[in-house]
């Protein structure tokens, strides 16, 4: 049985959901918005900081969850430093096609962002799951796009 | 199919009689159980957010729409005649069910959460101001929250808060120190479907009656583990759903005094609720016709009226006594798990055990768990403030019903301890 698990609970996630990265509020982040998933109660806020090139210089968390929601907040927060805004949408986009869409590239070697990612891959098994996958990047978008509150539903 | 024959037919559940309960007959009884999960036997622990159905229940619902169908209340044809004493017949089984003084004092709802709002919204018309105040607990389902704030919203008036400790266990000091001139309801829960407290609902109830109060208990979780009598109780309304009873989905129940459903105003208007209709002046039938607007749940009152004779046959005091062995088995084998605390430790509890685990968060737990075939409820159990009060953000939930065995309990033992493996 842990076998199957294993492919979802990877090596990388269970230390990313152990000891998140960047878990810590930026005082001089000026994109912020708070996502729920309302099915679990699950509650992340994302701080990004962007300057006036449009460029991501910093991106952190707060919030607890599942393992699933916290490492993937966690990852996120480490590809996305140095992205533009379009480079970020575009890494979102691919990340939840890889997270929903079976037969979907398995890791593009020139993409190191979402090769970091693939390890997320297995909630594809899971789809009670994809939410707690994309929970964080839902909230990035929406701190992105001007608003502060984003539900997975 | 003649009323008498479907009537044979829905109270013919199998020799299991009080003095021997035997799980294994009764397992048999449901279909779904045999059914896998990932390769797996399914372990279903999620009673108390939807119980399984005996065959008795199915097949008395598949005879009533093979055999015995039609509109109630409507047509003076044969058909519609005995489809009408079917259904009816239902609604005396859930009065006999809850010991109601009569058939008139019960209301078919779609469901539990319905209910919850009828009596919100037409108590409020007829007896709520400004400044009046319900008393509702911590416990408390959404279903028994929502409502009395959108009533707040809409009239003003004040929601009062029964606290519990840390055990889960509902504080009737402080219950009755809310108590109060303004106070109009007392809506509160007989078992809290998370932590499974069993409220000492007959003390709730004197101590509002001492004041002249009306009380409201939310029923859907005691009516399976618990025999409910409304007259002892003396409750005012008492409310539950047929799905957690081993009955079908689309079927919820109000129970209410007479004298207070009169004074009540009707919910919502249409067909059926009508005594006459003219477009300048409509009167309304009596309760309980007044509250079922509608074409109403027919098949599945004759459902849960099946329902009611399964359990019936096997007895409360049997189903009791074998839940609270399973209860107290399980609570002593997940407490051998590392890493797992009990959420909910009350002195009078339902088979309702919920859990956290250092490391592991209840949605992980609950997708661990599934690949053993093992089905447990996890998150916030639509009872967000209780979540809050309690300090976590979700639990884990095992809810047993009659079918349920130690063996799966000890399935479950053995999945969490691989929670336990994976998450350290």
């Amino acid at each position: 049985m842990l076998d199957d698990l294993r492919e979802l609970y990877q090596e990388v996630i269970l230390d990313h959901g152990r000891n998140p990265r960047n878990l810590r509020k930026p005082p001089e982040a000026n994109r912020h918005a708070h996502g729920h998933n309302p099915m679990c109660g699950d509650s992340v806020v994302v701080h990004a900081t962007v300057d006036d090139a449009g460029v991501i210089r910093d991106v952190a968390f707060e919030g607890r969850g599942c393992a699933i929601s916290v490492a993937s907040a966690s990852l996120m927060t480490e590809v996305l430093k140095g992205k533009s805004q379009a480079e970020a949408q575009a890494l979102f986009e691919q990340f939840h096609d890889m997270c929903t869409k079976d037969g979907t590239q398995a890791g593009d070697p020139d993409n190191e962002e979402l090769e970091r990612l693939q390890v997320l891959a297995g909630v594809r098994e899971f789809p009670m799951r994809v939410k707690c996958a994309t929970l964080a990047w839902h909230t990035l978008n929406a701190a992105m796009a001007g608003g502060d509150e984003v539900t997975t539903e | 199919m003649t009323h008498a024959a479907a009537n044979r037919l829905a109270a013919a559940p199998g020799d299991n009689s009080a003095a021997a309960f035997d799980v294994a007959r009764v397992r048999a009884d449901f279909p779904i159980l045999t059914q896998e999960v990932f390769g797996k036997p399914l372990v279903y622990l999620d009673s108390a957010a939807s119980a399984q159905k005996p065959r008795q229940v199915i097949e008395a619902m598949s005879h009533a729409y093979e055999t015995c169908y039609a509109n109630v209340h409507r047509g003076v044809h044969r058909m519609s005649q005995l489809t009408t004493d079917a259904f009816e017949s239902g609604r005396e089984k859930v009065a006999g069910f809850l010991n109601a003084g009569s058939a008139d004092e019960i209301v078919f709802t779609r469901n539990a959460t319905e209910a919850f709002n009828l009596v919100a919204s037409c108590f409020a018309s007829a007896k709520l101001a400004r400044g009046d105040e319900v008393v509702i607990s911590t416990l408390e389902h959404h279903a028994n929250i929502v409502p009395w704030q959108l009533v707040r919203d809409r009239l003003g008036i004040v929601l009062r808060i029964v606290p519990i400790d840390d055990d889960g266990n509902f504080l009737l000091d402080d219950y009755e120190a809310l108590l109060g001139p303004r106070t109009k309801l007392v809506a509160v829960t007989h078992v809290s479907n998370d932590l499974g407290t069993v409220v000492p609902i007959k003390q709730v109830i004197d101590l509002a009656h001492a004041r002249g109060i009306p009380v409201l208990v939310d029923g859907c979780q005691a009516v399976p583990h618990i025999k409910v009598d409304v007259q002892a109780l003396d409750a005012d309304f008492y409310i539950f759903t047929g799905h957690k009873l081993y009955g079908p989905t689309g079927i919820g129940v109000l129970y209410g005094k007479s004298a207070l459903l009169r004074e009540l105003p009707p919910y919502q208007g249409g067909g059926e609720m009508i005594s006459s209709v003219t477009f300048e002046k409509t009167t309304f039938k009596d309760p309980p016709h007044r509250f079922e607007a509608g074409t109403p749940p027919i098949v599945e009152a004759i459902g849960l009226g099946a329902a009611i004779d399964y359990v019936a046959s096997l007895g409360h005091e049997a189903i009791a006594a074998h839940e609270t062995g399973l209860r107290g088995y399980a609570e002593a084998r997940l407490t051998q798990v590392a890493g797992l605390r009990l959420v909910g430790t009350a002195r009078e509890k339902a088979s309702i055990v919920s859990f956290v685990m250092d490391n592991a968060h209840p949605h992980d737990i609950g997708t661990i768990v599934d690949r053993a075939g093992v089905a447990v409820r996890t998150g916030h159990h639509c009872a967000q403030p209780l979540m809050q009060r309690l300090g976590v953000a979700a639990t884990a939930r095992a809810s047993f019903g009659l079918y349920n065995t130690r063996e799966e309990v000890d399935v479950l033992a053995q999945a969490l301890e691989s929670v336990h493996e994976l998450f350290g």
